[in-house]
């Protein structure tokens, strides 16, 4: 079973069950280059792997940029 | 800096230790030409005061370190971080929240850059009773936007809040390695100098709060609430940032990855293919881009963060066979990592020092340096 959730606008469907981090992982995203605003809030890293997704999730993944 | 000078800012201090190199003027256009091999901070200096020739100059011509920091922001209202690592990044940020200044925030790469205001006031607070609400009721208050509201007043969050732990070293390049559209630093710098002259006048809303994403290819801007975290630690004193973001650790495990590696010369490698020599494959390491401005004939090409992420080993060894491998980028530290990593893998091989831009010097001229 699938649910769709919002990811930086777009809709995107994952896996029942799947945490923010396996998200992640399955978009090809490295976890530890990013930062992500879940449902509004920015989320620390430490709780992405208890965070089970939800239908109509709303997420905004933002990539650590450094350059300057 | 320039828009700055050019709106009355009576005071600009610079800290950097860096002389300007040609390669820097696609992006840093406060120097011209004719300064290349100087010092930045002079050369910056200049321009300012052709533009406004009573804006006070201070040139801090050092590295801005743990030691120093508090001293050199200390007298100054505003600090603008444009800096290129993170260690760096961190120790702004934790700086400005112990004086008390407002960082405007910017960060670029390739097509992206990030822009927001730090440690100001100005944050995003959740209604009265949020905590109380079931998940269906926030839901409705999210899409009706009344999940959040703006208090311009209340303490706003800071770099912390955004990345609390810093990326492991070598997984983000820098600019200089992985390339940046020139016009994205006027963008962003725009925006700071922007922010940098609100907070000076005390007018409109600033960033505070705001995290600006702007995607340049698409010619998007998204925009990221930012509020500060309940659990994050107190920074008390400035700390070995170095530490913090594990460069040393990460320098240590590369060189005894690297120790005894073997290497070349490109006059070298130039007899080696003049020979006609078979029993080698030259792979060079760059970025695709960059092959197409200058290349070493022969050469194979599987890029470093291909080699690191695991996908361009087995290229290497596919390309390999039997035959005994050498490896270049542009300048021989790319390749000496991509070395290390293959070791790691159990495949040895010779850096060529220099790379493309020895081979450019010493071999061919006609190869462009860049």
């Amino acid at each position: 079973m699938m649910i769709e959730l919002r990811i930086n606008g777009e809709l995107k469907t994952c896996a029942i069950g799947s945490s923010l981090h396996d998200l992640l992982t399955q978009l090809g995203m490295n976890p530890q280059l990013v930062a992500v605003e879940y449902n509004g809030e920015i989320l620390a890293r430490s709780r992405w792997t208890e965070t089970i997704l939800q239908a109509e999730d709303c997420l905004e993944v933002v990539t650590i940029v450094g350059g300057g | 800096m320039l828009y700055l000078a050019a709106a009355g800012v009576g005071r600009i201090g610079i800290v950097d230790f860096d002389v300007v190199d040609s390669s820097n003027l696609q992006r840093q256009i406060i120097h011209g030409t004719s300064w290349v091999g100087k010092p930045k901070i002079e050369s910056a200096k200049a321009r300012i005061l052709e533009i406004n020739p009573f804006c006070q100059v201070d040139l801090h011509e050092t590295r801005f370190t743990s030691e120093n920091a508090l001293e050199l922001a200390r007298p100054y209202d505003i600090v603008i971080d444009g800096t290129d690592n993170f260690p760096t990044r961190y120790l702004v940020n934790d700086t400005c929240v112990l004086l008390g200044k407002p960082n405007v925030y910017g960060s670029i790469f390739r097509f992206e850059g990030q822009a927001t205001v730090f440690n100001h006031k100005g944050t995003w607070v959740r209604p009265d009773g949020w905590a109380e609400l079931s998940r269906e009721e926030k839901k409705a208050l999210r899409e009706k936007g009344q999940d959040w509201f703006y208090d311009a007043e209340k303490p706003g969050p800071n770099y912390r809040d955004l990345y609390p732990d810093p990326p492991p070293p070598g997984l983000v390049p820098s600019c200089a390695e992985g390339g940046v559209l020139g016009v994205l630093c006027g963008i962003v710098g725009g925006i700071q100098a922007t922010e940098a002259i609100k907070i000076i006048l005390g007018q409109g809303t600033t960033l505070s709060g705001r995290l600006v994403l702007y995607d340049a290819l698409n010619m998007k801007f998204r925009e990221l609430k930012l509020q500060t975290n309940p659990d994050r630690p107190v920074i008390e004193k400035l700390i070995d940032y170095e530490e913090f973001c594990g460069v040393p650790q990460a320098k240590a495990a590369e060189k005894e990855a690297q120790a005894g590696m073997a290497e070349m010369t490109v006059t070298e490698l130039k007899a080696l293919i003049d020979s006609g020599a078979d029993d080698f494959v030259l792979v060079d390491v760059r970025n695709p881009h960059e092959v197409e401005i200058a290349k070493i004939p022969g050469s194979v090409l599987i890029p470093l963060p291909d080699i690191e992420n695991g996908n361009g080993v087995q290229r290497v060894k596919d390309a390999m066979g039997n035959k005994r491998l050498i490896v270049h980028c542009k300048a021989g530290g790319r390749s000496a990592k991509a070395l290390g990593v293959l070791k790691m893998n159990g495949v040895e091989g010779t850096n060529v020092i220099g790379g493309t831009l020895a081979w450019s010097r010493d071999v061919d001229a006609s190869v462009p340096e860049y």
